[in-house]
Formats: C-alpha cells, structure tokens, sequence
C-alpha cells in the first residue's frame, strides 16, 4: 500500500476545465497526478480504489460561509464539530467568519483558529478577519496584520456595517492586500425588531417583519461606494429580487462586486415559519416566492457567483423560545450538497453552473489555489452519488448544531468520499 | 320508523289517559293549584310539563308557571362523554321560594338526572317542596331517588332501551322498548 | 357535531360551523351570571391557572370570574409575581406547570406564538387570552355574540375596524371570525399603522369618514400611548384629529349603527366619550359577554377526555385482566 489514491469510474466534473466526462483521477503525493479515461491497473498498483461508478468526482467542494464558533461558543460548535460536519456534506474547505468570542480581529485568534484546524485533521479552515475592530462598526482593525497571519477575507457579518463612512474605508484599506470585503447587508433602522420577512406571513402571524428594502437599500449604497473606491465587494446571502437586480445592474457596469446565495434562501419561503417553527428563523429572512425563483436565476445566469451555506449552528437553548426570542441561524454544511443538486434539477440549472459555485467560484474570489482538478493542483476531492436518497435527520448530524428547517426532506444527492490533500477524511461504508 | 328489535309499550291513547291521570293526582296531592310550580327536565320533560300545565290549565282555570331546566352542567358524567352535549340553556323567569316544584321528566332510572335537577333548583333558591312526575320509571336506581307521580311502571333488562317519543319532537306519540344489539 | 378543538389558539381556520357552535354555547351561558347564585357545577374539582406575563386586570379577571362560576380553582401568575420576571424560560415555566397538572392554562404573552409553543408541550387546553400581535380569540368571540345580539345576524354586516391594526391581535382575530361569517371588514388608520397585505382580508382606507360611511358596526382600538414617538403618528393630538370616532363621524354609519371597544378606552384619543357613552355604544354588553364566552370556551375545552386518561383507563384495564389470569390462564389466552 503506498500513498497513491484512484478514483475510478467516475464523472468528474471541472467548471475550471469545463472537463465533464467519465474519467478516473489518480492522485499521489498529495496532488492530482492523472486525470484520464480508464487508467489501467499497471503504475497504479498499492493505490487504494475508490470505485465511483454513478458518482460525480468533483474538485472538493468550499463553503466560503460557516460559522465555526470557536473560540467562545463551544458549547453550539468546535472547529473540530464544524470541520467533521463539513467534510461529512463533501466539503474540503471552509471559509469562517469572524464572529467569534474574543472577535476574530487580530492575529492572535486567526492563527489560534488556524491552529485548531490543523490540530482537528478534517476541512481546510481559512478563517475571515473582522473589517472592524470587535465587530463595533466604528474603528478598522488590523487588517494587515490578520492578512500576514493567513485571512482570506474580511467581513463583520452577523452584523452590518452600518456607517457608510467605515464602509467606504474599509473598501479602501482592504485593496491593498487584495482582500474581499464581504458584507451582511441590512439596514438596522430599516429592518428595526423585524424577526422575518415583512408580508403576508408576518401579517398573519403577528410578527414583526424586515422589509426587503432593508437589504436592498445597503446594497445600494456599497455599490454606489465600490463605484467609487475601487476595491472588492462580495454580498453576502443574497435574499431578495430586487438586491439580484441590483447586483446584475452593478456587474452590467462592470463593477467589482460578487455574490453569495444560501441553500435556504433558494429553497424555502417565509411560509416556512408555519406556526413559529424557530428553525425558520434566519438573517436575512426566508422571502417570497418570487424571491425565491430570482435568487435562482441569479445563479444560473452568474449574477450570484456562490452558493454558500451560512452554517450557523446553535445550542438547542437558543432556538427552544418564543420565535422573538430565538436566536438567527441554521445549520448547512450536510445539507448544501443534497440542496443544491435538487435545486439544480428543479429549476434546470447545469450543473457544471451549480458545481462551479461551490468550487472554482469561491476559490477564485478568495484567491485560494483549490476548486480545480487539474494535473497538478491539490488533490481536494469531493466523490458524489447524485442517486443516493437520503432523510435529513437532524440528530445524524456531526455538527453540534442541530438547527435545520429541512428535518425529514427527502433528498437526492450526497457525498460518498472526501479526500483533503489526497488523504481520505470523510468516507460513507459503500464506498 | 320502528326498527326491527323495538316493541311498542304505550302508543298515543295510553300516554294521553296516563297524562290526564297525573294532573289529577298532582292537583289531589298539592290540594289544588297553590304555590305550584312546574319545571319541565330538557328535552322531552319540557313538553310534558307543557301538556300537564295546560291539562291543569283545563281542570282548574288556572295557568301552572311552567320552567325549562337544563341540567347538562350539573352532570356526573361529563368527562366520560367523546364530545360535550350541546347546553341550551335553563329559562325560570319565577322566583322558586315558596313554591311547590314539581320536576317533569320522560324516563325516570338510575336518578342522576334527577340529582341534577335538584342540584340545578336549588342554584336557583329555596322551594318550598320538590315532587318528580316520570312518565315512565323504569327502575335500576343508583341513587336513593323515586317518583311521586308515575305514567307507566316499566320494569326493563338493563341492556334494554326506553325511548319515549313525542309529537313535539319526534312527530308522534309512542314509548317504546328496544333490546340492545346483538354484537 | 362534535367540537373537536384541544386549544383555544386563535381563531384562524375555525370553520364558520365551529365559530357559531362558540357562540351559540356562550349566550346560553349568560343566564347562569344573572340568577342569584351564579355557580354551575361543572367544572368542580378542575384547576385553571393563568399566566399573565401582560399586565391585564380586567381580561384576567374575566377570566377568573368565569372560572368560578364554572366552580373551577383558579390559580393566578401574573409578571409582577415571582418566577415570570426572575428570568425563567418559558419552556422552563412550562415544565414546572406540567408538573401541577393543570386543567387549562390561559396565557396571556408579548410573543406571538407563546401559546402555540406551550401547546406542543404541555397535554391540557391552552387558551389564548392574546399573543403579541397575534390573537385574541376570545375577545373576537364576544364581538361576534355582541354583533348578533344587537343586529340577529352577521352574515352581511359592514363592519369597520379603526385604530393601530398593524399591532392589533384583536383586529386579527375578528377578521379572520367576520370573514368567515361572511360579513366584510373595513380596515380604517393611518398608512404607518395598516399594511399593503391587509387587502386580503377586507377594504383599507386611511379615511375615518369614508371608513364609517354606512358601517353596521364600528369597532375602535386601543392606542397604546407608548407608540406615541416611535414614529408611527407624530403626536397623539394628530392621530385624534384624523381618526378619534367622534358623533359626527358616527353620523355617517348606518342609524343602527353599533360602536364597540375591547378596552381599557383612551377617551379623546380614539373614541369621544359622548360616544363611549352614548346610545350606540355597546361596550358594556361585550364585558358581560365576555365571561359568558370565557365560560363556554373553558367548558367546551376542559370536559374532553385527554387522550392520556383514556391511555391510562385501557392500561389499567389491561393490568387487572392480567392480574386475574393466574398462569395456567395465560397460556390459554389468545394473543
């Protein structure tokens, strides 16, 4: 037995190559050494199979927004829970935020969080510094100093940054280093005590609602800002109509703005909140239909570049309250796959476009040398059954978090095998 | 329609001459009209108390007040019932306080009814006397009540039913017995 | 037909036979409040506990009166007692009272939804005496017997709903109930305090005359005077201007016309006391109404045999059968 890994029988899937064909992978040292058809057993003799006939074999799937919760919030997720969670839904790496306790602000906790990762084995973890200093939206933080210890990104998502002032610096500062500025776009005094989206169901339900134009009022702004400064914006969770319309005017006009979009925001609707289900309950909000179906053809037509999930795990305490009082998330990383695959065949998406959002899209936007499975490159490898049915039960979950609005969903579509620099991390029993 | 297992025990003529029979003995009793009161027990006690108020009415000149009692809230056996039994309602428009009540019911036999009669009267005050008219008393008491005026002595196998059926409510006169069904 | 409802929730999908199975069973309760004694004993022995975590005297004690009349205990934890302000979950709260085995809870709370959230995890009756913005069944519910006392009918009827609908769980509760009578609501405010989506359930105006134009019935709402600086009307002297129910604008109704309150009234503010206390207004008769609703709804929901009692009856009934089968018995027993 050596170290050498063939993956055989497979449909591999490279948006970068735009390769789609029945091809087997062989990987050594760590990297993607062949990709052809039907490498024979002659030169490969000592590698472990991977047989993956009917399966999809694509670049290692990324998921540009998780939150980790280490370190602080432990008791809702570890790196080591959130990375078993990820490599468990076919991704190899994962993107963190910043909205951690102490705030990923420094260093110090991006190197702590790198460490943790390395320690736990599983999912490349590149940890998103925050764009201000404690998460307060008032002072920049050392960015700088965060890109020399390893960020990919800076974000103060979970909240928004509502001083345009900061926002227009922040835009500024971060090209220098060539950072994306992802940004959680809501308006606090438009959204107010919203707790889902402002419409019909709010109405009924006598809740209080966050109108659209909260989102879409702040991303109006930032890309009248980006107009101005340069630099790179990456919207993040992406919900309603009008912000996709928004986003293809700005790219029409060749601006320097990507976008995000999360399995539940092309899925499920404000309806979703039935009778004050709390794991309906998410920032930005479940929207309409109409919402729905523009967040979709946002994505088929490019418009939103990335699907990512916006794991947001929590401890049951969090979400066992009066809808008012829980708290916003739900988790994602073993649901995405399964989600995106049925979305794709629902709104006859190719898939090559739905794959290239979990790959090449983020890798590119975050400048990570991943997402492909050219010779050559690291072998990241997700093998997929996109035959495979499963149940979401949320009490199967490797994350801690057991907050999902899909519990009991059949789905279509889930990940057989994942392989991190060539080593397999993540493995189901029939493969 | 009579169904196959019933067997009629009095028909209209009978239930008329038992009727007029109880008017006398009630007036007998109470000495004429005086201080009497009837209250009819919902449903079909209403209309008999309906009919002696008018037989009296027929005999002695005099108009009897006449009540309405609902006793579904003062039932023993609520929580055993799969839905709850309509309540319409208890119309007194009398004070009871010196009065000679006589309660009117259908079927007197096991006596709860009749307890909760009583238990209903006396939220509304303090009579001078309480009397119970049954037109049918069928026996198989559990509790320590009987009937001062009775239509028809009745004795029946508890697995029997007695129906008693009146124009009023049911089109036509008849009391009737029916063997419970064979499982 | 049977009623079938476990909770008072909301009166949301109450079906229009359900709704007047309600009412009809009220009004034959309101005889029991006016004799001398006025206890029925029908609810002997059963424990309703309230749980108000909103300040409110007079639905509370609605709600107690006519739980004694019922001869039910009722017990009473309001904000300013103990555990609902030392911080205790509401789930936690809900454990503890499972606990005592309740046979109903009446909860009033700030959150939408509290009721229902207590509903899937406690086995008795919950009745919703209003959550947040939510419902008020009740309160709808002694509307519609008020409405049919006065007018004999609902079907038809024009009735206009005036004030903060955007907030108002009672504005929520009787429209759903007046729309499923078949009568039509006219919904009557200011724009901040009305929402586009209310067109599904009925007509919107920002113009009380127009509102009131040839209304059946006029039901006012509360303002709360703390939303007086929140930005929804500037002052409370403007909101009066454009929208008090004055005897002028109650001209325009139909003469019939009856004016209705859930109270407590802000007089000045959303209704003028001449009209509070004049000749259309029927504001007293929905407090009398209101115990004789709250009545019915603890009848009709607490007498049900809970699902757990006919479990325990059947497994007791099992235990001594098995009890009498001795072992030569149980080998002859067929399975």
């Amino acid at each position: 037995m050596n170290n050498d890994l063939l993956i055989r029988g497979g449909t591999v899937i490279d948006p970068a190559s735009g390769m789609h064909a029945h091809r087997d992978v062989l990987v050594r040292d760590g990297k993607i050494a062949v990709v052809s058809e039907a490498i024979g057993d002659e030169g490969v003799r000592g590698a472990t199979v991977i047989e993956a006939a009917n399966c999809l074999v694509l670049p290692g799937l990324i998921d540009m927004h998780v939150h980790l919760r280490e370190p602080g919030y432990e008791y809702k997720e570890t790196i080591e829970t959130g990375t078993r969670a990820a490599v468990a839904g076919g991704f190899t790496t994962v993107a963190c935020m910043a909205n951690t306790d102490p705030v990923n602000d420094s260093a110090a906790v991006t190197e702590y969080i790198r460490e943790r990762a390395q320690a736990a084995g599983l999912a490349r973890v590149y940890p998103i510094g925050a764009v201000s200093k404690d998460l307060k939206g008032e002072q920049l933080a050392e960015i700088g100093e965060m890109h020399c210890a390893g960020i990919v990104a800076v974000s103060d998502d979970g909240m928004p940054i509502m001083n345009g002032g900061l926002m227009r610096r922040a835009l500024e500062y971060t090209a220098m280093f060539g950072l994306p500025v992802i940004v959680h776009e809501e308006d606090r005094s438009i959204a107010g005590d919203g707790v889902m989206n402002e419409g019909v169901e709010s109405l009924r339900l006598g809740l209080k609602g966050v109108p659209a134009a909260a989102e879409e009022a702040m991303i109006a702004r930032d890309l009248a800002l980006l107009a101005r400064t340069g630099g790179r914006l990456h919207i993040a969770h992406v919900s309603t109509a009008g912000a996709v319309e928004l986003i293809r005017a700005a790219k029409d006009r060749q601006l320097p703005v990507t976008a995000e979009a999360t399995p539940h925001h092309f899925t499920l609707t404000e309806a979703a909140v039935g009778a004050y289900n709390t794991h309906a309950k998410v920032n930005p909000p479940l929207r309409t239909r109409r919402d729905v179906e523009a967040v979709r053809r946002g994505l088929a037509d490019g418009t939103i570049d990335v699907i990512a999930s916006d794991h947001a795990p929590h401890h049951r305490d969090g979400k066992e309250v009066e809808f008012d009082r829980a708290l916003n998330g739900v988790v994602g990383l073993e649901t995405t796959l399964g989600l995106a695959l049925r979305m794709a065949a629902e709104a006859k998406i190719p898939l090559d476009v739905v794959i290239a959002a979990m790959t090449v899209a983020p890798a590119r936007i975050l400048g990570l040398p991943l997402g492909t499975l050219g010779p050559g490159a690291a072998a990241d490898i997700t093998v997929a059954d996109p035959t495979r049915r499963w149940t979401v039960q949320a009490a199967r979950f490797h994350s801690k978090g057991r907050n999902t609005p899909f519990e009991g969903m059949e789905l279509q579509g889930q990940a057989m095998a994942t392989i991190v620099g060539g080593r397999i991390v993540w493995r189901t029993e029939s493969t | 329609m009579m169904a196959a297992n019933e067997r009629v025990v009095m028909d209209a003529q009978a239930i008329e001459r038992a009727l007029t029979r109880v008017a006398h003995e009630v007036l007998e009793h109470n000495k004429g009209t005086e201080g009497l009161a009837l209250v009819g027990i919902r449903s079909r006690g209403v209309h008999l108390a309906e009919r002696l108020r008018d037989k009296i009415q027929g005999i002695e000149g005099v108009t009897v007040p006449t009540g309405i009692m609902d006793i579904t809230l003062y039932r023993d056996d609520l929580s055993r019932s799969k839905q709850q039994p309509v309540v319409k309602g208890t119309q007194i428009p009398f004070a009871i306080e010196d009065k000679h009540v006589v309660l009117v019911d259908d079927v007197l036999y096991t006596g709860r009814t009749t307890r909760a009669a009583l238990d209903a009267l006396m939220d509304f005050g303090r009579p001078l006397q309480v009397q119970l008219v049954a037109l049918i008393d069928r026996g198989h008491r559990e509790l320590p009540i009987r009937a001062d005026y009775v239509g028809k002595n009745l004795p029946t196998a508890i697995t029997e039913s007695v129906q008693v059926r009146l124009k009023e409510s049911d089109g036509r006169d008849e009391v009737v017995i029916a063997r419970a069904e064979e499982r | 037909m049977p009623f079938t409802h476990r909770h008072m929730l909301g009166l949301e999908g109450v079906s229009k036979e359900d709704l007047l199975y309600l009412v009809d069973t009220a009004e034959s309760f309101k005889e029991i409040s006016e004799r001398n004694i006025k206890k029925v004993p029908t609810l002997q022995g059963k424990t309703v506990v309230a749980l108000f975590y909103e300040a409110s005297t007079r639905t509370r004690t609605s709600f107690e009166i006519a739980s004694k009349r019922m001869s039910a205990d009722f017990v009473s934890l309001t904000s300013s007692t103990s555990s609902v302000t030392k911080g205790e979950t509401l789930l936690d709260t809900a454990r503890n009272l499972a606990a005592m085995r309740p046979d109903a809870i009446v909860i009033r709370h700030p959150a939408s939804g509290a009721p229902h959230f207590l509903a899937a995890r406690l086995e008795c009756p919950i009745i919703n005496a209003g959550d947040g913005a939510h419902e008020h069944p009740t309160q709808a519910l002694l509307d519609l017997l008020t409405i049919r006392e006065r007018k004999g009918r609902l079907t038809g009827l024009t009735v206009a709903i005036i004030g903060d609908i955007l907030h108002s769980r009672v504005a929520r509760s009787d429209a759903w109930a007046l729309n499923a009578l078949g009568a039509s609501v006219r919904f009557v405010g200011p724009p901040t305090l009305l929402a586009p989506e209310l067109r599904a359930w009925g007509d919107v105006t920002t113009d009380l005359h127009e509102g009131v134009r040839d209304a059946d019935v006029i039901m006012m709402l509360r303002i709360q005077l703390e939303r007086q600086g929140t930005n929804f009307f500037p002052t409370l002297d403007e909101y009066s201007r454009y929208f008090c129910l004055t005897e002028h604008a109650v001209a325009r109704a139909k003469s019939d016309v009856i004016i209705m309150h859930p109270g407590p009234l802000n007089r000045g503010v959303e209704i003028a006391s001449a009209v509070a206390d004049g000749p259309y207004s029927v504001i007293m008769d929905q407090v009398t109404n209101g115990v004789a609703v709250r009545m019915a709804v603890l009848y009709l929901l607490v007498n049900r045999p809970r699902e757990s009692d006919i479990e325990t009856e059947t497994a007791h009934a099992q235990i001594a059968a098995e009890d009498e089968a001795t072992a030569p018995q149980l080998r002859r027993r067929v399975g």
